[in-house]
């Protein structure tokens, strides 16, 4: 009976002593945290990609909240969960739902084996940084595709992958959550997350050389020469050549595809849209009209800026030997 | 002509892994015939079961359950693993026992964890310690020497090591006579694992792999000279611990310091590492073996300091170009 | 002997050339000069189509205070300004010159003279780095960093000595030891030069002692100059490495980067520098010429050329002999730090110290097979480096640990890579981690 005794309440004692400790350690080193940080994660999708610029999901609602109290949600985008999460977060935090119009990578290169020859044969480590660091790499092409499948490592959600036939990738656009991680790991800044357009139909300009034209010519079949031809053609200014390499702005064209026939290198192209029938003009005008209104209107953001190339100062090494 | 671009350097030393391993396996060659001449046709049935059964493994498993497409066994890291298993195992051990240490070294020990460089414990090492514990009776006796054509039905006698932990279990320094002479130790006549009796052929290995620069001094020295210094101690503070030469060629003790603690992948990658490595090595041996229940305690403390690496490669980094001038 | 004490790998020297003297390479028809000989800022082209130009006359102006100048090694006419491939693998600015004849400017003197220092007693420091700056001298062991400004120490900064790096640690490469052979006195006086310009007393030639010859003449000329002492260093790859050599011969190690060697109050310049800092400041001639070394072991004549700037490679071999049949690979430098070259139109430039043409089988690299975790590499990392390390991180693009663990430090010289008994391409990972973490730093370093 005394053993019993002396057991609950030596138990008891420690048990207070411990109570009171504890009582007194929650209030000293309470950290207080947001309480909307807690929400606004559970609706985010956890994947933890980074595609959002921060790191995890975690990152993200951290910085949804600061925003929210900044007073605007811009700029802040899940690419994963879309507008849908995003309004759900806005719901959270009482604002105003900023809509984004759905994204997806394009890989802006044709180069593909046939087009561009290959001058050089690369033997070393099998990535796309590494043999950037060669300089030109194996084709002539100094910003080309560099085909080692950096961006297939990169992607999270299996959605680009090599094709072995042109030695380019492909992105799965049923997969692509425009994350921009792929972009991330172009070492040439190839890949463009670009608005996804009407109907995913969109004009692009599948090559990023910069060079001139003769260089350009010399180096790939399927280059930007930047003759500027689409630059006339287009009624919507959406296009402009900077560097001798033509750019389509999303936001600004209309799909009108003149550029793409005017294109001498072909290197402009027109993805997802039907096959062309004999008489493209009457069967698509009505329809381009229809989408001049509403291509306009979900084009909230910036124009979306290609990655930088990584810069190669692999050649300033220190020494002398 | 398409030139191949790659960025420097452009030359390569000619080293290979193949190399090294096969280094490893010229170095034992000495011990290895010493073995034979010592304990005859049991030690040929043990080794040649050994690297044959180890291989094979390996081979079986690289090619069915990882599915790779190049097997790894010309690598001679197979072959090696098979050598040091066999070089620890008594020579009238029965072939099967031996399979199932082989299939417990490199399934185990080695392939569990991807294969060459991954394994964080030496294999050969994983298969004798797994034999050890679980066949205790037929891995802790072990043959006399000079029976040549004797296999399992040669005759047993204790060997230095148990003379060692008896004298001192016993309190009687009056035991210690019963150990071979120096002499008799030096060259392998006396009982023990077939590899790990004649300390000379050892050591002549061990300096071919510095010769080679296939180890350097590091781990050798830092276990046996710990050894040597505890041995010496505890030998002028009681008569009942032997003589610290003897302590040294006793049992596993320089195999272990020359070829299982130097193992590659599982010891550290930088000098400081190693000093440290094999200083507790060295003294997890004398530990082991003077108060464990064990009489040798060489493996247990190679494969204890084995799970250590990955801890002092974190802490015992190189000493950086111009790090002295930066303060 | 002397040498640097952490690390070091011991190529086969492959020497093909030590004993064929320089000789001159022809003109070519059509020179072509990259407005990016040197680190830092590319030159401005100064020059238009059509435009007459000599030899030593003015193409490119330098763009800034780090960077040089460009001086035409030819005469005859500008065809164009335009881009051209060179031996960095990308396409630089660059100016084409027709060549017509070889009339040089008159104000360099062509005879072939001595003019010690004695012989010009007003010269100062500043008219000497003044006349390295306009000269467009830059460091010609291959790292061609603008000379005159490592002559311009950072204030608080004082140089106590000058190093001449005359190591030559390359395998394969022998043009500064011919030069050394050839031109010791000029050398000398070269050296005599950079000390009056950074106002030092003490001069240090460090030569390994693979080129007895070269030591033993050094030191028989430099009897003449107290000031100047010949020290021989034992061979070991990379001695030729700033750092390394600092510690082999005075015994002082440069701290991590983002310290220089002027920290240690060393200033090191390679022996050929020197010999153009001669012809600089004594003769009025700009850098237009320098030796290189066209070597291989298919190669038929190995030899040592003096050939002028802007001269296509397809040239320097085509006096060597031509290009051999089984050729694989084609390096501007020495094979350990050399860069594979992705065409022979690629011309000359300053920094070009030898052209090395390696055959089929020589230039593949063997299947990289997993890490053994040897520590070879850690061993022979001359910067105290975990080379294994740096590699695996890179890979996993963990660039923060790689960040930590000193991979700004690492000197690029392949020393792991070559010892690597795996073949693993550990430069080529750690170079990928080095660049990212060169970029990470910039960007901190810009937003504070």
């Amino acid at each position: 009976m005394n053993v019993i005794l002396i057991a609950v309440i030596v138990l008891g004692l420690i048990g207070l002593i411990a109570a009171v400790v504890l009582f007194f350690i929650s209030h000293k080193f309470a950290v207080h945290e947001d309480p909307r940080i807690g929400e606004v994660s559970a609706v985010l999708p956890q994947a933890n990609c980074g595609g959002c610029g921060y790191p995890g999901c975690s990152g993200f609602a951290v910085a949804c909240v600061n925003a929210a109290d900044g007073g605007s949600l811009e700029g802040k985008l899940c690419p994963v969960g879309g507008t849908p999460v995003m309004e759900k977060v806005a719901g959270i935090l009482g604002m105003a739902v900023e809509v984004g119009a759905p994204k997806v990578a394009v890989v802006r290169c044709n180069g593909t084996c046939e087009m561009r020859p290959r001058i050089a044969e690369f033997d070393g480590a099998l990535s796309c940084r590494v043999l950037n660091m060669t300089g030109l790499g194996e084709t002539g092409c100094g910003y080309g595709c560099l085909g080692c499948g950096d961006c297939v490592r990169a992607c999270k959600f299996d959605a680009i992958h090599m094709n072995p036939e042109t030695g380019l990738p492909e992105v799965d656009e049923e997969k692509c959550t425009a994350c921009g991680a792929c972009s991330k790991a172009c070492p040439r800044g190839i890949i463009e997350i670009r608005l996804k357009g009407l109907k995913n139909r969109r004009v692009v300009v599948l090559c990023n050389n910069k060079d001139k034209g003769a260089v350009a010519n010399k180096a790939c079949k399927a280059s930007c020469i930047g003759c500027g031809k689409c630059v006339t053609v287009c009624k919507f200014e959406a296009i402009h050549v900077e560097n001798n390499l033509a750019y389509i702005n999303p936001e600004a064209c209309k799909l009108c595809r003149k550029c793409e026939e005017v294109c001498p290198k072909q290197a402009i192209h027109a993805i997802n849209f039907p096959p062309r029938k004999p008489k493209p003009v009457e069967d698509s005008a009505p329809q381009v009209k229809t989408e001049v209104t509403s291509a306009v209107k979900p084009a909230v953001e910036g124009e979306p800026k290609p990655a930088v190339a990584a810069s190669s100062d692999s050649q300033n090494s220190n020494q002398q030997p | 002509m398409k030139p191949i671009i790659s960025l420097s350097p452009h030359v390569h030393g000619g080293d290979s892994v193949q190399k090294n391993m096969y280094g490893v396996c010229i170095a034992l060659l000495p011990a290895l015939l010493a073995s034979l001449w010592f304990f005859g046709l049991g030690a040929a049935i043990v080794l040649v079961t050994s690297v044959i059964s180890c291989v094979f493994f390996e081979w079986s498993i690289t090619k069915f359950l990882l599915k790779r497409e190049r097997t790894t066994i010309t690598d001679g890291s197979a072959i090696l693993t098979g050598l040091l298993l066999g070089f620890n195992l008594p020579s009238n051990l029965p072939i099967w026992i031996i399979i199932i240490g082989a299939l417990a070294a490199i399934g185990i020990g080695k392939m569990t964890f991807g294969g060459l460089g991954c394994n964080p414990f030496n294999p050969a090492l994983v298969g004798r310690v797994f034999l050890l514990i679980s066949f205790p009776a037929q891995m802790t006796i072990w043959p006399v020497v000079n029976q040549r054509l004797a296999y399992v039905d040669a005759e047993t006698a204790a060997t230095p090591l148990s003379v060692m932990q008896r004298a001192i279990a016993e309190g009687d320094p009056g035991i210690l006579s019963e150990l071979p002479s120096l002499k008799e130790m030096l060259i392998g006549a006396t009982g023990g694992s077939l590899g790990e009796v004649s300390a000379i052929c050892l050591l002549l290995g061990c300096l071919f792999l510095l010769w080679k620069k296939i180890i350097t001094w590091h781990i050798p020295v830092s276990i046996l000279g710990t050894v040597a210094l505890l041995a010496c101690v505890m030998n002028v503070c009681s008569p009942v611990y032997a003589n610290p030469l003897q302590v040294l060629m006793s049992g596993g003790l320089i195999l272990g310091a020359c070829y299982m603690a130097t193992d590659y992948a599982t010891s550290p990658m930088t000098h400081r590492g190693q000093l440290i490595y094999g200083v507790a090595i060295g003294v997890l041996t004398v530990v082991i073996r003077n108060w464990g229940s064990y009489p040798e305690g060489m493996s247990f403390a190679i494969l204890i300091m084995n799970g250590f690496t990955p801890l002092i490669n974190m802490y015992c980094k190189p000493k950086r170009f111009g790090e002295v001038t930066a303060k | 002997m002397k040498t640097f004490k952490i690390g070091g790998v011991h190529p086969a020297e492959n020497k093909l050339s030590a004993a064929s003297p320089i000789r001159e390479a022809g003109l070519p028809k059509q020179a072509v000069f990259s407005m990016c000989q040197h680190i830092g800022a590319p030159a401005k082209p100064v020059v238009k189509r059509g435009d007459v130009v000599k030899v030593g006359t003015l193409l490119g102006e330098a763009g800034g205070f780090v960077s040089a100048p460009i001086y035409s090694s030819v005469s005859g006419k500008v065809t164009k300004v335009d881009v051209a491939l060179d031996a960095s693998g990308t396409r630089r600015p660059a100016v084409y010159v027709d060549v017509d004849g070889d009339e040089w400017e008159e104000s360099i003197d062509r005879t072939p003279d001595l003019v010690k220092l004695s012989d010009r007693p007003n010269l100062d420091s500043k008219t000497i780095i003044e006349k390295i700056k306009n000269a467009g001298i830059v460091g010609m062991g291959g790292a061609t960093f603008p000379c005159h400004v490592k002559l311009s120490p950072p204030p608080g900064c004082k140089a106590e000595c000058v190093i001449i790096n005359a190591v030559e640690c390359e395998p394969y490469l022998t043009a500064d030891h011919r030069l050394m052979l050839e031109h010791p006195d000029e050398i000398l006086v070269g050296v005599d030069l950079i000390m009056k310009a950074v106002d030092v007393t003490k001069g240090y030639i460090g030569i390994e002692n693979n080129k007895p010859d070269a030591i033993a003449l050094m030191k028989e000329k430099a009897q003449a100059y107290p000031n100047i002492e010949v020290v021989p260093l034992k061979v070991k790859y990379p001695q030729g490495g700033e750092k390394q050599l600092i510690d082999a011969v005075v015994n002082r190690q440069v701290p991590a980067p983002p310290a220089i060697p002027i920290n240690v109050g060393a200033i090191v310049q390679n022996v050929g520098t020197a010999f153009a800092i001669y012809q600089a400041v004594m003769k009025n001639k700009p850098l237009i010429d320098r030796v290189i070394t066209v070597t291989g072991k298919s190669v038929k004549q190995p030899s040592n050329l003096l050939a002028r700037l802007g001269t296509p490679f397809q040239q320097l071999i085509d006096e060597c002999g031509g290009l051999p049949e089984d050729t694989g690979k084609v390096i501007g430098g020495g094979p350990m730090m050399g860069k594979a070259l992705l065409s022979l139109e690629v011309p000359m430039t300053k920094g070009s110290s030898g052209l090395l043409i390696m055959n089929e089988k020589e230039a593949r690299r063997s299947e990289p097979n997993p890490c053994i975790r040897c520590a070879k590499c850690v061993s022979a990392c001359p910067m105290g480096l975990e080379p294994y390390l740096l590699s695996t991180l890179s890979d996993l693009q963990d660039w923060e640990k790689v960040e930590a663990n000193d991979v700004t430090s690492c000197i690029e010289c392949g020393s792991c890579q070559f010892t690597c008994p795996s073949n693993r391409p550990l430069l080529d990972m750690i170079r990928v981690g080095k660049t990212t973490v060169m970029g990470i730093i910039r960007n901190r370093s810009a937003k504070k």
